[in-house]
């Protein structure tokens, strides 16, 4: 440092010396050409001279670093000129760029629909789902000091990066109560800036949020339902009494807009956490809201459902039962042993899988319904399914594949209905073949890892190398196994997940036992509210392969690992184009499969059923995944992703007309471009 | 001529040497040869015609300047980038610089812990707005802060900025097209800018006894508007309401502790009568809701009187420190050459706030005296005391004398605006009164001249004409009655407006039904407070520093388009030990408030059970006086009396979070006084 600072100093002076040099330079040339000699100038130039010299030799001596600087200094100044360039760029730049190499692009809905004269009508009351919501720091360990009121989910993530470990422990929750672990508070970021995005330039509702402020929209009338999504539902009520926040702001909104109902837009697993919140809030105190059986006929217009996973996720399986899905499985294929390797003590799936294992709310998306809804040993109701990686295409060139429904019954059919299943040619055979053991009583042997790895907790340690082996040994497990094998694989997860959700189907809803909470987020085991004027939207994209079930194998090393991981090298080739690298894909938004997503508004809900005693209208709107034409277009505007779709013009359009008061039936009733009538037909569900 | 060509020669070799350092070997090589000049001469030469040649090739002199500034920006950064690489790798807690244990945590460990719900109400300009919807002008800033945060639009395109900062002329409300709205959440308040704290330490402290979102709620409200007007427009104060009967279920029915700040002391107490209040125009809350509600009102640095500054502002966008401003760097606010006219702008924007109307002083002569009197009228300057002491010690005698002679004429804090110096001092009977006068305020319709040259009209100002602006000064001191008729006169159509939504006088009788009106809501002196005897209110101030009260004003000198006519007159000082500086008259206070406005209510408007407290609800006054940051690293103190900076003080916020935690203000110590408010307050003669 001290060095460096003399430099400085003593650089300072050849700095402007050579200006002056190069003046001196010119009228030296004058000279020459004149031939004139001048005392003065002669004697500056001794003067100079010398001074020069000396200075030559610190530049010798500071050569290296000065050439550094200079480097960095040109890259910093660099730096700063863009950065000032595209400060002082027109906000509208790059959107005229864009316009200028796609052609002109179509006006955002909200500033159509605004010019047709739509205004702000109905209070919107958006539900973020899983993952997307942001959680802040209001308590926490010393290691996460100078981090109060900072986002610990959400944003940019840094923590994550700079104290990993820190991070972990204070977003894992209690093991045994599903609450916080003590001396931790983590609570969710509230308002709308809980998730309009989210991280930067990751739009989740920020785009919806911004069309809506064009028909008059603004905080008064939008409210941003934040809950803590870690947490199991009705936990949320416990300890933050969100539910009594959504109630009492949902009153609100309706009393100052004088009276109009609210439009609710739940996504993910909002959708699941709006349901419960349907049934507690009529429920009568001390469980419920003590709403009366009004409540929501009263306050309620409609449920617009985006990309509701009514019925469970299969990702969730595999991310609970290895904490995996296919973009790891990807990443593991990709770079074999990156994720597993040891050199580091990272053990990042580890730490992630104890971290989620922790989180109450992943249970509440576990396939409900059983077999019944997802499909047996040897049949499911996509079965037939031609695998989404061609039907874009079939969709575009209907022409060129005349025959194309004809092929899909050459093809193999796919057993969907084996949501796990250890190895491939297991995954193939008919169910006669199979010999399956039962793994159930096995004895769960002491492990010896667990000395060796203390540091890192899952259940799997408690299970011993027999108890791996049995489940193994099972080979196939269908939706309503899969919860077997998770009893068995994370007994105390699951003991946790019971208490506060349930998975199957109701055979009398009037049953008195239905009026515990923890069925409220079933549909499958709750009647809709008495609101005949309500309607229940479920808006999702189609036409992204979706994971749907597993191939399984055994784990490289099953010490300190967990021992199962997905299979990637499982290929369906062409006959079988739906198996990629382990996992079975079907039709959906690339985390929903349809069946999921439609199959309550399609048939379940359709009608008087029991599940929907008092008929209210329910309405199926798909929207065709396209991706971006070009990188311009950032995540597109006819998305169908799980998040992306958020971003959709076509959905966008759908909730704002709705939310000028529109019904089910101006917009055009159901819009479907699936199978999903086909498949729901195929349900066998007393409704 | 051997030496002069030699010389020549090393000239053509220099720039190249300072230039390109990877040739340097051959200039090296000839400084060690320049001793025998002889030999090397020939040599020399060639070199040189051939450096002369590269150099012809390469466009070397632009580059070398580039790159001595490159290396220069280059070694800053460098050096920034170690700096703070070290500042980081700093451990939290160096050994010397131990920071004191924040109040939440001792509190803590004394074993107290959240009961009540607390409602935080921010005060006028602390609060950030952000944008719904804009003109052209604005994109891109879409639900951005435009107040708050970094407030880089400003700089970016000030222009855009004001205009969507202002309100309507006409209705005080949104401009069509423009949606500017207040952020809600902790967010909107806990810090002002980056680094510069008003809510945050109070809310870390009272986190550390358990505090959380559920039971701590910041009610921004939009504070450009009139108090009924965020309801209206916004909803606001059922807002307020719905959260707090929420907070009051949800965490076991808890009345709330009510936290204040400022503006937001009028605000809230605003809010107390419209709760209780019949719709339409009230909340349609029960008679009984304050009292079932709210447990204490802790109201941190209380504007119930107005502040004296509000009037200056009003008047000529300027207050202390703009005055200050001019007197140091005279002509750099009204410089027209960069086209800035920064106070026009000023002015113009903020006199469309109605809110700032809400601070004018309330009570009139009664409260904030006469040409003759006021209330301060014995105080003595505080940092002249200390001058004054310490030259007592020196000199003696001599000194002794003028003190007495400076308290035997007390200032005259009565005129709150007066033309000159002079006149602030004159007796009363060599002034001319103001009702002579009068008649002559009233306008003529004559366009003045100004207004022709200039295009825009900014201010009511421009409406004015010449004549009529040297008449008002020529009337020489004001008064706070004769002070709203000014008011009144100079800016008629903001008076129109700001007098639907305030009152600033003393009510005769308290059970006049005109009373139920809104206007009056926000003056303690013509409401009552709710029936809630257990309800506490607290008055919690900083004192000691020297705070507006009145002012030595003069006519501007310029005759310019859109200027402000008049000016604080910055070159009116007082001798050594007076309160005169700047052409400001000091008083005891938090920089803002006066002690007087801060703390007569709860010293005696509304101690014991008088007309404006009929349920006779408790009220304490704790001071907190004031003591600057002993050294820099301190930031902005722990001690501090300042009107925002006291929310970093430690004795308030521990008071805070005790009574959060369920004290009552007896166990506090009830009062805790350290100015002369109590006299103060005896000197003012009200009926109560």
């Amino acid at each position: 440092m001290l060095k460096r600072r003399k430099g400085s100093a003593a650089k300072k002076s050849p700095n402007s010396e050579p200006q002056l040099d190069e003046n001196k330079e010119k009228k030296n040339n004058q000279l020459q050409e004149k031939s004139n000699s001048n005392a003065a100038n002669l004697k500056g130039n001794v003067n100079f001279n010398s001074k020069s010299n000396s200075d030559e030799r610190l530049r010798r001596k500071w050569s290296c670093v000065d050439n550094c600087c200079w480097f960095v200094g040109c890259i910093c100044s660099m730096w700063w000129f863009l950065l000032f360039l595209y400060n002082a760029m027109p906000a509208s730049f790059p959107q005229y760029v864009t316009e200028a190499i796609t052609g002109p692009m179509p006006d955002p809905p909200g500033v159509k629909l605004a010019k047709e004269g739509l205004t702000a009508k109905h209070p919107v009351v958006f539900v973020p789902g899983i993952v997307t919501g942001g959680l802040e720091l209001w308590e926490g360990h010393s290691c996460a000091e100078g981090l109060f009121r900072k986002r610990l989910w959400g944003g940019t993530f840094g923590e994550v990066y700079k104290r990993p470990l820190c991070w972990v422990e204070h977003m894992s929750l209690d093991n045994e109560t599903g609450l916080d672990p003590p001396g931790i508070k983590i609570r969710p970021v509230s308002g709308l800036v809980a998730a309009d995005y989210f991280a930067p330039g990751y739009f989740v509702w920020a785009v919806l949020i911004a069309n809506l402020a064009r028909i008059g929209y603004e905080e008064k009338n939008m409210y941003m339902a934040a809950y803590d999504w870690r947490i199991s539902f009705q936990n949320t009520e416990v300890r933050d009494q969100t539910l009594s926040r959504i109630k009492s702001n949902i009153e609100l909104m309706v009393a100052t807009s004088g009276g109009k109902k609210v439009v609710v837009v739940p996504h993910s697993m909002g959708v699941l956490y709006f349901l419960h919140f349907m049934k507690w809030v009529e429920a009568p105190a001390p469980m419920g809201g003590g709403g009366g059986s009004n409540w929501c006929a009263d306050h309620i217009k409609a449920v617009m459902n985006i990309g509701g996973p009514f019925l469970g996720v299969p990702k969730v399986v595999s991310g609970l039962f290895s904490a995996e899905a296919r973009d790891i499985a990807v990443a593991r294929a990709i770079a074999p042993g990156v994720l597993d390797i040891d050199v580091f003590g990272f053990q990042t799936l580890q730490h992630v899988m104890r971290m989620t294992r922790s989180w109450d709310s992943t249970m509440s998306m576990l396939p409900k319904g059983g077999d019944t809804v997802w499909g047996g040993l040897d049949w499911s109701p996509e079965e037939g399914h031609e695998c989404s990686v061609k039907k874009p295409r079939n969709n575009n060139m209907q022409t060129a594949r005349p025959n194309g429904t004809g092929n899909s019954a050459n093809a193999t059919r796919v057993k969907y209905g084996r949501m796990l299943a250890f190895g491939k040619d297991v995954a193939e055979l008919h169910s006669s073949e199979i010999e399956r053991v039962d793994f159930k009583g096995a004895i769960k042997g002491k492990n010896l890892a667990n000395t060796t790895c203390r540091d890192v907790w899952t259940e799997y340690h408690d299970m011993g190398i027999g108890g791996v082996k049995a489940v193994a040994d099972y080979k196939i497990y269908t939706a309503s196994s899969i919860l077997d094998l998770l009893h068995f694989v994370a007994p105390k997860m699951m003991k946790r997940g019971d208490a506060h959700f349930s998975y199957g189907i109701a055979d009398d809803l009037d049953d008195k036992k239905y009026e515990h909470y923890k069925y409220w987020s079933n549909p499958l085991e709750t009647k809709l509210p008495m609101a005949p004027d309500m309607e229940i939207f479920s808006m999702y994209g189609v036409g992204i392969p979706t994971e749907r079930a597993y191939v399984y194998k055994f784990g490289p090393a099953a010490e300190c690992y967990i021992p199962f991981q997905i299979d990637t090298a499982a290929e369906g080739g062409d006959d079988c184009p739906c198996l990629k690298g382990g996992v079975y894909s079907v039709d959906g938004d690339e985390t929903v499969p349809v069946l999921s997503a439609g199959f309550m508004c399609a048939k379940g809900w359709r009608g008087n059923t029991r599940f929907n005693p008092s008929g209210m209208r329910t309405y199926i709107r798909e929207y065709n995944h396209a991706s971006p034409a070009t990188l311009l277009e950032g995540r597109g505007t006819q998305s169908g992703a799980h998040v992306d779709i958020m971003g959709n013009f076509a959905l966008i359009e759908d909730i704002i007309r709705v939310a000028a008061g529109a019904t089910g039936e101006d917009l055009g009733g159901d819009q479907v471009h699936s199978d999903i009538f086909k498949w729901s037909e195929r349900i066998k569900l007393q409704l | 001529m051997g030496s002069i060509l030699r010389f020549r020669k090393l000239c053509f070799l220099e720039p190249v040497k300072c230039s390109d350092l990877s040739e340097k070997k051959a200039p090296i090589k000839f400084d060690d040869e320049k001793k025998s000049f002889e030999i090397p001469k020939i040599e020399n030469k060639d070199k040189g015609l051939l450096e002369e040649k590269k150099r012809k090739k390469r466009p070397n002199k632009e580059w070398r300047c580039i790159d001595s500034c490159c290396w220069v920006i280059g070694y800053i950064c460098t050096i920034w980038w170690l700096l703070l690489f070290l500042f980081h790798c700093l451990p939290a807690n160096l050994p010397g610089l131990k920071v004191p244990e924040p109040p939440g945590t001792r509190l803590q460990r004394e074993g107290l812990t959240a009961l009540h719900p607390v409602v935080i109400v921010p005060g006028i300009v602390t609060g950030g707005l952000e944008l719904w919807e804009g003109r052209p002008c604005s994109e891109g800033l879409f639900r951005r802060r435009l107040w708050g945060g970094s407030f880089t639009e400003i700089f970016r395109r000030p222009m855009c900025w004001l205009e969507h900062l202002s309100l309507d002329n006409e209705t005080g409300l949104d401009p069509p097209g423009i949606r500017v709205r207040a952020v809600p959440g902790l967010v909107a308040a806990d810090y002002f800018a980056p680094g510069y704290f008003v809510w945050a330490i109070l809310i870390e402290n009272l986190a550390r006894i358990g505090y959380e979102g559920k039971n701590m709620y910041m009610a921004a409200y939009d504070w450009r508007l009139s108090f009924q007007n965020t309801e209206v427009r916004d909803q606001t104060l059922s807002r307020l309401k719905s959260k707090i009967e929420l907070m009051y279920v949800t965490n076991g029915n808890k009345k709330v502790v009510v936290v204040p700040h400022s503006m937001g002391v009028i605000y809230f107490l605003h809010f107390l009568k419209w709760v209780e209040a019949p719709p339409p125009m009230g909340g349609g809350g029960d008679p009984g809701w304050c009292a079932k509600h709210i447990k204490a009102i802790m109201n941190i640095g209380p504007a119930f009187l107005g502040v004296p500054k509000a009037v200056g502002n009003i008047l000529s966008a300027e207050s202390k420190d703009v005055a200050f401003i001019r007197a140091m760097a005279p002509g750099l606010l009204d410089s027209e050459i960069l086209g800035l006219q920064t106070l026009q702008h000023v002015m113009r924007v903020s006199r469309t706030w109605d809110s700032v109307i809400s601070l004018i002083p309330k009570g009139g002569e009664t409260i904030w005296g006469n040409l003759d009197w006021s209330p301060e009228e014995h105080h003595v300057c505080d940092s002249a005391k200390k001058k004054y002491q310490q030259a007592f010690d020196n000199n003696g005698n001599n000194s002794d004398s003028r003190t007495r002679f400076q308290i035997q004429e007390p200032t005259k804090y009565g005129r709150i605006i007066s033309f000159g110096k002079l006149v602030s001092d004159l007796p009363s009977s060599q002034l001319p009164t103001l009702d002579s006068k009068k008649q002559e305020f009233m306008r003529n319709h004559s366009t003045s001249n100004s207004n022709a040259a200039c295009r825009g009209v900014w201010t009511e100002y421009d409406e004015m004409s010449r004549e009529n602006i040297r008449r008002i000064a020529e009337n020489k001191a004001y008064t706070m009655k004769s002070l709203l008729d000014l008011l009144r006169v100079i800016a008629p159509k903001m008076m129109k407006r700001a007098e639907a939504h305030f009152s600033h006088g003393i009510a005769e009788n308290l059970d006049d039904p005109k009373y139920n009106h809104y206007k009056y809501w926000s003056n303690p002196l013509e409401t009552k407070l709710p029936d809630a005897p257990d309800m506490e209110i607290y008055c919690l101030y900083g004192v000691g520093i020297p705070t507006e009260r009145s002012y030595v004003y003069k006519q501007s000198p310029s005759v310019r388009c859109n200027s402000i006519p008049f000016q604080i007159d910055s070159s009116a000082d007082g001798s050594d030990n007076s309160c005169l500086k700047g052409g400001v008259y000091f008083v005891d206070g938090d920089e803002s408030v006066p002690v007087l406005s801060a703390g007569y209510m709860c010293a005696k408007g509304w101690r014991g059970k008088t007309r404006f407290n009929p349920s006779g609800i408790s009220t304490y006054t704790r001071e907190y006086k004031h003591k600057a940051p002993a050294n820099f690293l301190e930031g902005r103190g722990s001690e501090s009396g300042a009107h925002v900076d006291i929310m970093g003080n430690v004795a308030l916020i521990e008071d805070v979070l005790r009574v959060a935690a369920g004290a009552s203000g007896s166990e506090l110590g009830r009062d805790r006084i350290y100015s002369d408010i109590m006299k103060m307050s005896k000197k003012i003669n009200i009926r109560l």
